[in-house]
């Protein structure tokens, strides 16, 4: 389905939804990178409630909804669980993210919400964000390119 | 017992857990809302990439997924910029500016773009909706991010880097 055939009903709540994700980020101060890194550096260890509290309210309604074997109102998709599959690239992204994570205490959600909490300087992680995801996408395409004419190196 | 359930609460939560505890609840109740009203499972990274199909040609960007989504994704991002703006002239302490060094941004910035990229989601996607979904695929990416976050940070710490 695309955007065009979406209503007004499904924008509303996408509003309504990052409007609230943003509330929750900028009151849990995860919008504010010093407080990550305090988490990491093991000086405050609040942090385990908010990705706790979210995965709770999260687990909570997934299984739920599952469980209903509805569909959703907006859209008519069923509440199937959206399970991404495993490969070296989850292990690998995850250390490449992680690394970015630990040095800058911040991450794409927090970083927009970090913006509406008045902090500017912000907006450097963000460009940066814009340009690892096209060096990831550019590099991506290269490689896919090389192995379709087969001079794919070893 | 007196005094030592206190002092560690201190020493683990120096600024006590109730908004920690409360933003992770509505971070939640955001992402719930959107998947009960559409089924869709909206992590926050993948705007990077849909909205990159606005101004690069290249297929990897322009795949139909991404087109069909870009334009919501991003209303969603300017509502969680909104919605921390509206936290902040009401129940916050006003506007906040980091102290966090511009080149820890600008470099974490393209290691995190990069790495969601690769590994498929972010802090949102595998920690708050692949955690909450138990998916092994995003423990595993939850588990490697951690592990390596701490381990950056502290060598930062250790190097004198700060803030």
């Amino acid at each position: 389905m695309s955007d065009d055939e979406r209503g007004l009903g499904f924008m509303l709540v996408v509003i309504l939804g990052g409007l609230i994700f943003g509330f929750g980020l900028a009151l849990s101060n995860m919008a504010r990178p010093e407080v990550v890194l305090d988490f990491l550096q093991f000086e405050d260890f609040g942090l385990l409630f908010v990705m706790g509290g979210a995965a709770v309210v999260t687990g909570t309604v997934f299984a739920l909804a599952e469980r209903s074997k509805g569909r959703a109102p907006l859209t008519g998709a069923d509440y199937g669980r959206r399970l991404k599959s495993f490969d070296k690239n989850v292990v690998v992204g995850g250390v490449v993210f992680g690394a970015g994570w630990g040095l800058s205490g911040i991450c794409p959600g927090a970083a927009y919400a970090s913006v509406g909490v008045g902090n500017y300087p912000i907006l450097i992680a963000i460009g940066g964000m814009f340009v690892g995801a096209y060096l990831q996408g550019l590099w991506r395409a290269r490689r896919a390119e090389s192995t379709a004419r087969g001079t794919s190196a070893d | 017992m007196t005094g030592l359930t206190p002092l560690l609460v201190d020493t683990l939560f120096p600024n006590g857990i109730g908004h920690y505890a409360l933003g992770g609840l509505l971070i939640g109740l955001g992402t719930a809302i959107i998947y009960l009203g559409t089924g869709i499972i909206a992590g926050a990274s993948t705007f990077l990439e849909s909205t990159l199909s606005y101004v690069s040609d290249l297929p990897r960007f322009n795949k139909a997924k991404y087109v069909a989504s870009r334009n919501w994704r991003v209303v969603f991002t300017l509502s969680i910029v909104a919605g921390a703006a509206l936290y902040t002239v009401t129940l916050g302490d006003g506007w906040w500016v980091s102290d966090v060094q511009p080149w820890r941004f600008a470099v974490g910035g393209v290691l995190v773009g990069i790495g969601t990229r690769i590994g498929k989601g972010c802090t949102s996607g595998h920690g708050v909706c692949g955690v909450g979904s138990r998916s092994r695929t995003s423990f595993v990416n939850v588990a490697t991010f951690m592990l390596v976050a701490i381990g950056v940070a502290q060598l930062m710490s250790a190097l004198g880097v700060s803030p």
